[in-house]
């Protein structure tokens, strides 16, 4: 086979000797050598199977995150997720929503862990909308070139803290700095963490933002001044009309951000899985239920599966954000290229 | 109308601006603040002691080099899985996939990637590499069970997973950079298409590639909650380290099968899970500078190389 080869090869070295300007060898012409052609191809088909990685790890985790949470399902029982029937001495039923694994009467439910989640979460975006899209729109709108130049990837240095980094600093600092403050009922709580969880949604909110102001045509700001409007004016009723979209999937994905954060809400929310809108108490969420747990969890119990199952809620909450945010993104995307 | 009469005009516009600016110079202020309070606690402590010792008396004295050793040993073998995989992902998205409906699916898909919680990485990590992958290993090899417990290897390649959307989306921001009458006048000189990726395109995208690469190491050893499960150790008394023996020449060489200590682990368990959290506060603080000094001495890295790129690119 290889001799056959070669003797192809040698053959047309021979041709190409005689008349060159025929041999060479472009992906467009049909003149390719055979031995070339199968190279490209497989290197082109390898190329294709590590094209698909993402998608593959995206049905892995997918498969095996249900895999194993599925089974917290046939063993505990869906509705046992949301409460727990307790008997009580005069024969009634009671609805108990509480989250007590390891307890011989043992109680899974989410709701508990789901309102710890949102009372971080909520609180950390609406502070970090406030602070996101302003910061977007100064850096988009109102800075000078300059110093957007500086200011960009000081915003970028923002985000890449690690998130235990602020957990901790929350954790000794944030948690007396407040406590002076608001005197709250728990010295770590719900508040803290969401200060905490700010910090990493805040960049995400700004750079997006600046993102999407910035892919608003100049076209647009031009008629606006044109048409005798302030700065302001042409911020306010042109561009972020015109930015919505992308404003509000850059919340969207910040929000994704702050409900799968876990290092900082572990350290700084106190961990106990209260019922209560009280913002001051403190609260357990999902992501530090199942960090807090899995080390001594024992594999193959009911408790096991089930913070499977809670990283199942946890993947397709943030799952759907992303994806929302992407089909708004996209969209906007559509609508500004004129 | 003169510029002045215009700003007395707007008043609410004038307001609004300077609010903007005011919220942009108080972020500012926070981040200065918590990294002024950093370092003025943390850099009492640092010292070269500090940095090249072991933890010592139940973690209260001592150094954190064990833990610095895990966190490089980890984003070394990361990189090493992840770089080829998502620089060839991104070569078959912006060289050879024409816009289909199956190319959008993947690309979706990189994006979900980015914004799966980092929690679920690490049940990912459990659940798939070593539950699974380890433990079938250990079933088809008759080792036992060697490779279906925690250890590096397992968490390297869970992180992989975890970067791989930075690597594929900035080596695709590279690759699409490089124009297009570069390739049309590889392919008329009679390069083949991997020809042409190998000498031509790869090579201009070389810098934007490594900017992913260090951003991608810069966000590996700050995670914490992925490495949980996966083989952070509370404390270890020696380095995961193998002597490699070939003949009589020996090297010593990570291994890949034990557990580790890391960076951010180690500052998450003296700050909760120590048995005296305040008298270890200096080495808290201490340990929390040189994560964040490494951390953003990468970051400023990839942001200047990648700066050099686009100025590079503005001038073609």
């Amino acid at each position: 086979m290889e001799k056959e080869l070669n003797n192809q090869q040698n053959s047309l070295t021979e041709n190409e000797t005689k008349n060159h300007h025929q041999t060479y060898d472009s992906p467009f012409s049909r003149r390719i050598k055979k031995s070339t052609r199968v190279k490209e191809s497989i290197i082109k088909y390898f190329f294709v199977l590590n094209g698909t990685a993402a998608l593959i790890f995206i049905i892995l985790i997918f498969i095996f995150l249900f895999k194993e949470g599925f089974k917290a399902v046939e063993h505990i029982g869906l509705v046992d997720f949301i409460y727990h029937s307790r008997l009580l001495d005069d024969g009634t039923f009671k609805r108990v929503f509480e989250w007590y694994p390891t307890s011989e009467d043992a109680r899974y439910s989410l709701v508990p862990l789901i309102l710890g989640t949102l009372l971080t979460s909520i609180p950390a975006t609406i502070i970090s909308t406030f602070f996101g899209v302003g910061a977007g729109i100064y850096l988009s709108e109102i800075a000078n070139p300059k110093a957007k130049e500086i200011l960009k990837p000081i915003i970028e240095l923002f985000a890449g803290i690690p998130t235990v980094v602020l957990g901790f600093i929350m954790l000794v600092v944030g948690a007396s700095f407040f406590n002076d403050l608001f005197n709250p009922t728990n010295r770590l709580n719900a508040f803290i963490a969401a200060i905490g969880l700010s910090f990493v949604v805040i960049p995400v909110i700004a750079s997006l933002t600046e993102d999407a102001l910035h892919s608003i045509p100049n076209d647009l700001r031009m008629a606006s001044y044109g048409m005798g409007a302030t700065k302001w004016q042409t911020i306010s009723r042109v561009i972020l009309p015109a930015a919505f979209s992308g404003v509000s999937a850059s919340i969207l994905l910040g929000f994704g951000r702050a409900v799968g954060e876990t290092m900082i809400v572990l350290m700084a929310a106190g961990n106990a899985a209260n019922i209560s809108t009280n913002i001051f108490q403190s609260v357990r969420t999902m992501t530090a239920t199942i960090a807090a747990e899995m080390g001594e969890v024992s594999q193959g119990s009911d408790h096991y599966y089930s913070l499977f199952f809670i990283g199942i809620v946890l993947f397709s909450i943030t799952f759907l954000l992303n994806l929302i945010a992407e089909i708004i993104i996209n969209k906007m995307r559509k609508k500004n290229t004129f | 109308m003169s510029e002045l009469q215009l700003k007395k005009k707007d008043i609410t516009g004038f307001i609004f601006i300077n609010l903007t600016r005011l919220l942009f110079l108080f972020l500012l202020a926070v981040l200065a603040l918590v990294l002024a309070k950093i370092i003025i606690e943390g850099i009492g402590i640092i010292s070269p002691e500090f940095i090249f010792s072991s933890p010592k008396n139940n973690m209260t004295e001592g150094g954190i080099f064990p833990a610095i050793f895990g966190t490089v040993a980890v984003t070394f073998i990361m990189i090493l899985l992840s770089l080829p995989l998502g620089v060839s992902s991104a070569i078959y998205l912006n060289e050879y996939a024409k816009d289909t409906f199956f190319t959008r699916i993947i690309r979706t898909a990189v994006n979900n990637l980015a914004g799966v919680p980092s929690i679920v990485f690490g049940l990912f990590g459990l659940g798939f590499f070593i539950l699974f992958l380890g433990r079938k290993m250990d079933e088809v090899l008759q080792t036992g069970l060697l490779f279906g417990q925690p250890a590096i290897i397992w968490a390297s390649a869970t992180l992989a997973v975890l970067v791989l959307p930075i690597i594929i989306v900035s080596t695709l921001e590279a690759l699409n950079s490089v124009p297009k009458s570069h390739r049309d006048a590889s392919y008329g000189l009679g390069a083949t298409k991997w020809q042409t990726i190998k000498n031509v395109v790869l090579p201009q995208a070389r810098p934007g590639i490594l900017t992913g690469t260090i951003l991608a190491i810069s966000r590996g050893a700050g995670e914490t909650a992925p490495v949980l499960f996966l083989g952070a150790a509370f404390f270890l008394p020696n380095l995961p380290v193998v002597d490699l023996c070939i003949g009589n020449y020996c090297i010593p060489m990570i291994n890949p099968g034990e557990q580790f200590m890391y960076l951010a682990y180690h500052i998450f368990i003296l700050a909760t899970q120590s048995s005296n959290p305040t008298k270890t506060l200096p080495i808290q603080y201490g340990s929390t500078l040189v994560l964040i000094t490494l951390t953003f001495l990468l970051n400023i890295t990839a942001i200047i190389f990648r700066y050099r790129f686009r100025k590079i690119l503005g001038r073609l």
